[in-house]
């Protein structure tokens, strides 16, 4: 005969989920980092030396090949992606009433921000300037 | 002076449709703008409907939308809100309309419920009372203020647009106990407030701050709350 079951605990405590505070938080903090991230860029691309002038796929290639760069643009491209994706995340959140807008909208967005960084990442670690083999570019004749 | 009242009318009784009847009616500088309402209804029009008590900015039914503004009526003068235009008197935002400015309040009663606004305690009751220093009870003096009048929640864009967010009047409500000495349900409460539609929904806009009648710092109280999830433990 079976056993009479034993109801669960009537309310079950809801596994407690910190996520909301987490992305507040890194909103913050990714913030911050940003503003030095992103002015430290504008400053050096754009202001020091011959300025905007001096930019060009040689350019661009030679910072490249210094790790402190590519890590300093590799961390930009991630927290801004993320930054501006959560940011629109509570956008969504707050003003798509319906639960399936919401959810085509923030499928959207994730499958976005996938394409943006895998290919981001992908181009600060491969990027090769003389890939097109008839390219005029000084560095490129060897 | 003269005074136009451009109040939005819904009666679902009637008709599904919303208009705006203007009313001219003549005032002193220093009538409040429910005195306004009053004339309205008892000379004009018995037919307006909308909620009062005290008349004195002390039961909190009152709150409407003045010159798009949340204001308790009974605590606006007629002066104070630009009286030469029309003076434009409309229901709070967020909460569904039952009749010209009655709002349905419940909603936003549940939200204040759900936050366990009574002490919370474990252990003997003491003999006599629970002493608490004067410090102590300063600590959560600004939001024991508060009159449930809805206009906080009601100017709110987020509450606006997604009714499930508790709302800053419900976050002031547990903020009075989270930071209450002699209570011992803030970590309940503040589990529920770190929810998806809790805190971290607010957006800092001010907007409760600006609304609140009673000169409630309502967003610093949202803050505090944050902080105390965040260093909490
Ligand atoms: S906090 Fe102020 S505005 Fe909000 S319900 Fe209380 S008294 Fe009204
Ligand atoms: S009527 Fe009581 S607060 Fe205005």
């Amino acid at each position: 005969m079976a056993t009479p079951q034993v109801l669960a605990p009537r309310t079950p405590r809801k596994a407690r989920s910190n996520f909301e505070q987490n992305s507040w938080l890194f909103m913050r903090f990714s913030g911050v980092l940003l503003v030095v991230l992103v002015l430290g860029h504008l400053f050096i691309n754009l202001m020091r030396g011959e300025g905007i002038h001096a930019i060009d796929f040689a350019f661009v290639a030679g910072k490249w090949t210094n790790p402190f760069w590519q890590t300093w643009d590799l961390m930009m491209l991630w927290l801004a992606e993320l930054h501006g994706v959560n940011g629109l995340r509570t956008i969504i959140n707050d003003y798509a009433e319906r639960d399936t807008t919401r959810f085509w909208l923030k499928s959207l967005l994730y499958l976005s921000a996938v394409f943006v960084l895998v290919l981001g990442t992908l181009v600060i670690f491969t990027f090769d300037p003389c890939l097109d083999p008839a390219s005029t570019l000084d560095v490129c004749q060897k | 002076m003269d005074v136009t009242l451009k109040i939005r009318r819904y009666n679902p009784e009637v008709s599904e449709d919303v208009r705006w009847e203007e009313h001219t009616v003549s005032m002193q500088p220093t009538d409040k703008v429910l005195d306004a309402l009053h004339k309205v209804k008892w000379e004009i029009d018995g037919s307006l409907t909308f909620r009062r008590s005290c008349a004195h900015g002390v039961c909190g039914s009152d709150a409407m939308r003045i010159n798009g503004r949340n204001r308790l009526a009974c605590k606006t003068l007629v002066k104070d809100v630009n009286p030469d235009q029309p003076v434009s008197i409309e229901p709070i935002k967020g909460l569904p309309v039952l009749k010209d400015l009655v709002v349905d309040m419940e909603p936003f009663f549940d939200a204040y419920r759900s936050m366990l606004p009574f002490l919370v305690t474990t252990g003997n009751e003491p003999t006599r009372e629970r002493l608490q220093s004067q410090q102590d009870r300063d600590r959560f003096d600004d939001t024991t203020k508060c009159i449930l009048c809805a206009a906080c929640t009601t100017s709110c864009p987020v509450y606006w647009t997604d009714g499930q967010y508790f709302g800053p009047q419900a976050i002031v409500g547990a903020h009075r106990f989270i930071f209450d000495s002699r209570d011992e349900g803030t970590d309940q409460r503040l589990e529920i407030l770190n929810d998806k539609e809790g805190v971290w929904r607010c957006r800092t806009t001010f907007n409760c701050t600006e609304a609140c009648p009673r000169g409630i710092e309502v967003t610093k109280a949202i803050q505090e709350v944050k902080r105390a999830l965040i260093f909490r433990r």
